[in-house]
């Protein structure tokens, strides 16, 4: 019995996560400064993001609407009155030595997403209630030089951008989730996965994981079964792919059930995931408890959302991830079961993406939830990662329509795209990857094809035409596959007069 | 009666990385003191249904629009930092942090 039934069979684990995403507004959260990923460091800072005496902030209209319209559609309450925050602490990710934020008064509470998972007995429902959803800022970017990850040997010190800093950033807490016993990891993965489409779906963030505008942390506890009373729960962070939000939560189930069953108590405490490993390891451990002293944002005047704008702002909400799927799931001709495999990779809007630079739908899905799927297991990342487009993928499809590439052939140009030789038309012209339907290329191969099958040459004279198969497939092997199948069948035929 | 403990000044130093030495630790706690009963006066006239106050202007929803505006120049920032490297500011190492 493997270690994680074993682990079932005993415990019932308990969910909890914590999302944050970035916003996509154009200027950060109290300030003017621009908010593009990957600027030059330190050219996106003024008085008020790094904290100079004197400057005053003043919040993002866009910024507070974005984060309502999420509470909205994770059908929370909006609070009528809702204040900022200081949450003091030193640590240089802030030069301002607190970070705003939200304490005692998110401008969302109490709402829930449901996500649909597949267990033995079907499809099922899981609500995922959400204890709240706030706003507040991001933190600057540190580079550690010295130490075992650091950039520079020997060195003990550490480079800061501040180009983060102080982009708007929404945090989305779940209450603990409770029952979902073995599946619990497929019910972490389905949530964030449905959050990410989501938050995609109101336009609010871009939502790269591997760029870190979503983040996750997961929290987990494990109760013996029978028992009431939840264990004390870790919090794994860095968990940085839909991919690692299920194998976190895998091996941290694994890691507690031994730990209890040789007697042992769980640490409250902070992990890290690694990637490498799957597993999680244990961070620092504080010796003290956190103590952030918050106290209302004098800076920043409440925020007060009455009826009328809240109203307005429920009514501009694009339809719900799960009845859009609905929607294209006809649209595209799927099954059911169909558009949720496609869902659960993640590929819902890379298959739209491709449709709409013209591929088919039933060739969209087959590229990403197959070819393309499984590149990406194999390399342990989610599918947005691989390094080939939509764009990339609706012209190979057009090629193969066309009768310009094979799939043998549109599989090679994927493999060439995917470690960076260009685009389908550069691959196919470099590689020289294109269907050979040229008569003069064409007959030295079906001669030679012909020679090496006579018994068979000899019965398509004979009039059993069925038997051309075996000199077509003789010439697309002997032309690695990039023969048109079609042109050298009706060429064999005429040059042995049948 | 006293309202705050010498324990409690050792960790508000600890949190505001303030280093003290046992005898200011003697000397805080004592005038914070003070400073705690003048301020427990104001609890005396506060009642229950008068709401604790963070805002003295009474407004709500003030807003920026979500506009980019310029930046600062880049060499003044760094200009004032103790030390920089690779355009970035340079700060002691926080041990074991990832
Ligand atoms: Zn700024």
């Amino acid at each position: 019995m493997s270690s994680y039934s074993d682990a079932i069979n005993k415990y019932d684990p308990v969910l909890g996560l914590e999302t944050h995403v970035e916003l996509s507004t154009k200027s950060k959260m109290f300030c003017g400064c621009a908010t593009d990923f990957g600027a030059e460091p330190n050219t996106q800072t003024c008085p008020t993001c790094l904290g100079l005496p004197g400057s005053l902030p003043v919040a993002n209209k866009i910024g507070i609407e974005s984060t309502i319209r999420i509470g909205l559609a994770l059908n929370c309450t909006i609070a009528t009155y809702s204040r900022f925050a200081r949450k003091n602490y030193f640590y240089p990710d802030m030069p301002k030595d607190f970070q705003t934020s939200q304490y005692d008064e998110p401008l969302c509470s109490n709402g829930y997403l449901d996500v649909l998972v597949d267990t033995e007995e079907g499809s099922k429902n899981f609500r995922v209630e959400i204890e709240r959803v706030h706003l507040e800022e991001d933190t600057g970017k540190l580079t550690h030089a010295g130490g075992a990850t650091g950039r520079i040997h020997g060195a003990n010190y550490s480079l800061v951008d501040y180009n983060r800093a102080g982009i708007a950033l929404v945090e989305i807490v779940t209450k603990p989730v409770p029952d979902t016993g073995e599946y619990a990891p497929l019910v972490a993965k389905a949530y964030v996965t449905e959050l990410r489409d989501l938050l995609r779906g109101l336009g609010v963030s871009d939502v790269r994981m591997e760029e870190g505008s979503l983040r996750c942390d997961v929290n987990l506890s494990l109760t013996p079964k029978g028992s009431k009373t939840w264990g004390t729960r870790t919090e794994t962070k860095n968990v940085n792919s839909l991919r690692s939000v299920e194998r976190a939560i895998k091996s941290e189930i694994e890691r507690q059930a031994i730990e209890l069953n040789n007697g042992n108590t769980i640490k409250q405490e902070t992990r890290h995931f690694q990637e490498d490993t799957g597993t999680t390891r244990s961070g620092r451990s504080k010796e003290v408890a956190e103590e952030y002293r918050y106290f209302p944002e004098p800076d920043l005047v409440p925020i007060a959302p009455d009826s009328k704008w809240i109203e307005e702002l429920r009514s501009q909400l694009p339809e719900q991830p799960s009845i859009g799927r609905a929607r294209l799931a006809k649209e595209w001709g799927f099954t059911d079961l169909e558009m949720r495999d496609v869902a659960t990779l993640g590929a819902v809007d890379l298959i739209a993406e491709t449709i709409s630079f013209g591929a088919s739908p039933s060739a969209a899905r087959k590229w990403w939830a197959g070819e393309l799927a499984r590149k990406a297991s194999e390399d342990g990342v989610d599918l947005t990662v691989l390094k080939i487009s939509a764009k990339d993928i609706a012209r190979i499809d057009v090629l193969v329509t066309e009768g310009k590439l094979t799939d043998k052939l549109a599989r090679q140009v994927i493999e060439a795209i995917l470690i960076g030789e260009g685009n389908p038309d550069e691959v196919i012209a470099k590689r020289n990857l294109a269907v050979v339907s040229d008569d003069s290329a064409l007959l030295p191969a079906i001669k030679e094809a012909i020679e090496a099958n006579p018994e068979a040459a000899a019965k398509i004279k004979e009039g059993k035409v069925q038997v051309v198969g075996v000199i077509v497939g003789a010439v697309m092997k002997k032309t690695g596959g990039s023969a048109d199948a079609a042109k050298v069948r009706e060429l064999v035929l005429k040059t042995l007069g049948s | 009666m006293s309202r705050i403990t010498r324990e409690e000044v050792a960790n508000l130093a600890r949190l505001a990385r303030l280093d003290l030495a046992e005898a200011e630790l003697d000397e805080y706690a004592k005038q914070l003191e003070i400073i705690l009963e003048s301020v427990a006066k104001v609890g005396e006239v506060a009642t229950a249904d008068v709401k604790p106050m963070s805002h003295a202007t009474g407004l709500v929803n003030i807003f920026r629009e979500d506009k980019v505006e310029t930046s600062l120049d880049r060499e003044e920032i760094l200009k004032s930092a103790p030390a920089t490297e690779d355009f970035r500011f340079r700060v002691p190492r926080i041990l074991d942090e990832e």
